[in-house]
């Protein structure tokens, strides 16, 4: 008797806990499907920014206070030699930028004799990362600007060595990049040498592009240079994405596969440049005058930039 | 009193759990990230269990779908399933001497990375790295000091009480 009201017993409260985990696990399920087919997370974490930010600018504290203490900690003579360093590179990049402004005027000529309409500057907004480990089998980052900033989904961010990813979601303070590497991301290409064109696929790792179906007799081979091609109007043309590291032939034996080095250099707490709407420059038949390096200070939010910006042999 | 100091202290562990796992980590190190969260769960699960049930496991993994920018249900799902095996072993858990019991925790965790890894492959992502699944083992390490810690400051607000 004992024996039955005990087995009924943990037989109730089994049958009592079986029936809410088959509802959890079915809404789990139901929210997992949703979500991967009509992408409701980032509509959610738009509504809930007020909760998500917090935490997210709480977790970014340790490795700011970091940044923070390493600046107060640099010695007189540290913060000497790099005011030195980039005195130098300020003067060699200046120098390259007169050069590179010739040319672009020259270009702007040619230009216009084709009647082409490529022309135009591009707006870039400097940005700063915050310091966020977000999904880790995800190639993404915070960015520390939002919709209130004018960030908009699609645009394209790069660094100093080259384009970066594109804005996938934005909230009022805050947006999500997602970088050329993650798998689920893919950049049109051109070779600079060649102009044969592409299209390089992320793949997953932080270190490695792919390229697929490349012809066998496509003019492509280890070393060369990969610039945004501007197809599809997302990324501005002419920027470096990667560097071809090795060709193979891929598993038909018909087509090859590269892989590519991205270009850009993300490393943690560093600024990156945002690339606004492209403006078309009205067609002047002077040449325009040059931006004087002197007047834009390094610091400013928003800088014009060239924008055929291309690789000097 | 102590009914609420204790829940302030689940609410703000919890909280930590969530928040740990979106702190940056270096490179590489960040597939290992031990699962604070669930370690926290699984320890209100065993000594809370009229208050922390699957709803409380749900929700918390919600939140953290929302935080870390995963498939939204992933963790939650998870989560839930870790709640249900604990509270289902409760009672054998509870007795167990504490590296036993750690070693309960790694099945768990193990367990855990496999729905995670099944989840990738439904999903079409890529498998996980090895070093994901030395996450488990962390956890494992982890256990025996998260759960005397917890403790100590729990006795130490009765007393106060």
């Amino acid at each position: 008797m004992v024996y039955a009201s005990s087995s009924s017993k943990r037989f109730s409260d089994s049958a009592g806990e079986t029936l809410p985990l088959l509802a959890y696990l079915i809404l789990a399920s139901a929210l997992m499907l949703t979500d991967h087919s009509m992408n409701l997370g980032p509509q959610a974490r738009k509504q809930l920014s007020v909760v998500i930010e917090p935490l997210w600018w709480l977790a970014s504290l340790p490795s700011r206070m970091w940044t923070g203490v390493d600046d107060e900690l640099a010695t007189r003579q540290a913060l000497q030699d790099s005011n030195e360093r980039l005195e130098r590179e300020l003067q060699i990049v200046n120098a390259r930028m007169q050069r590179m402004s010739a040319i672009n005027d020259e270009n702007q000529r040619l230009r216009d004799l084709l009647n082409a309409r490529r022309n135009g500057s591009l707006q870039v907004q400097m940005v700063s990362i915050l310091d966020v480990d977000l999904n880790p089998y995800r190639q993404r980052i915070v960015l520390n600007a939002g919709s209130r900033q004018g960030v908009k989904v699609g645009q394209a961010i790069m660094d100093a060595g080259g384009i970066l990813g594109q804005i996938i979601e934005v909230t009022d303070t805050k947006a999500t990049a997602l970088l050329v590497t993650d798998a689920d991301h893919a950049i049109p290409v051109q070779v600079a040498r060649s102009g044969f064109r592409g299209i390089a696929f992320g793949t997953g790792e932080p270190d490695s592009l792919l390229i697929s179906d490349i012809p066998q007799s496509a003019d492509i081979r280890k070393g060369d240079l990969l610039v945004t091609s501007g197809m599809g109007g997302r990324f501005p043309a002419g920027f470096p994405v990667a560097t071809i590291q090795s060709l193979s032939p891929n598993d038909t034996g018909l087509f090859m596969v590269g892989k590519a080095k991205p270009a850009a250099r993300l490393d943690r707490g560093l600024e990156v440049l945002l690339v606004n709407e492209i403006i078309p420059s009205p067609p002047t038949p002077k040449p325009k005058p040059v931006i004087a390096p002197k007047t834009t200070p390094v610091t400013a939010p928003e800088t014009v930039i060239e924008k055929d910006r291309k690789k000097t042999p | 009193m102590m009914r609420q100091s204790s829940t302030l202290m689940r609410t703000i562990t919890l909280w930590l759990g969530l928040l740990f796992q979106i702190i940056p980590l270096p490179s590489g190190l960040d597939l290992a990230r031990p699962y604070l969260l669930a370690l926290f769960l699984c320890y209100w699960c065993l000594e809370a269990p009229e208050k922390t049930g699957l709803g409380t496991a749900f929700f918390y993994g919600l939140l953290s779908d929302l935080f870390s920018g995963g498939l939204l249900g992933e963790q939650a799902l998870r989560l839930v399933i870790l709640a249900f095996l604990v509270s289902r072993f409760r009672a054998r858990l509870r007795f167990f001497p504490l590296w036993q019991q750690a070693l309960a925790v790694f099945a768990l965790l193990l367990n855990d990375r496999l729905i995670m890894s099944l989840l990738h492959w439904l999903v079409n992502d890529h498998g996980l790295s090895w070093v994901a699944w030395l996450s488990p083992v962390l956890g494992m390490f982890l256990w025996p000091w998260l759960f005397v810690g917890i403790d100590m400051l729990r006795l130490r607000a009765r007393e106060k009480n």
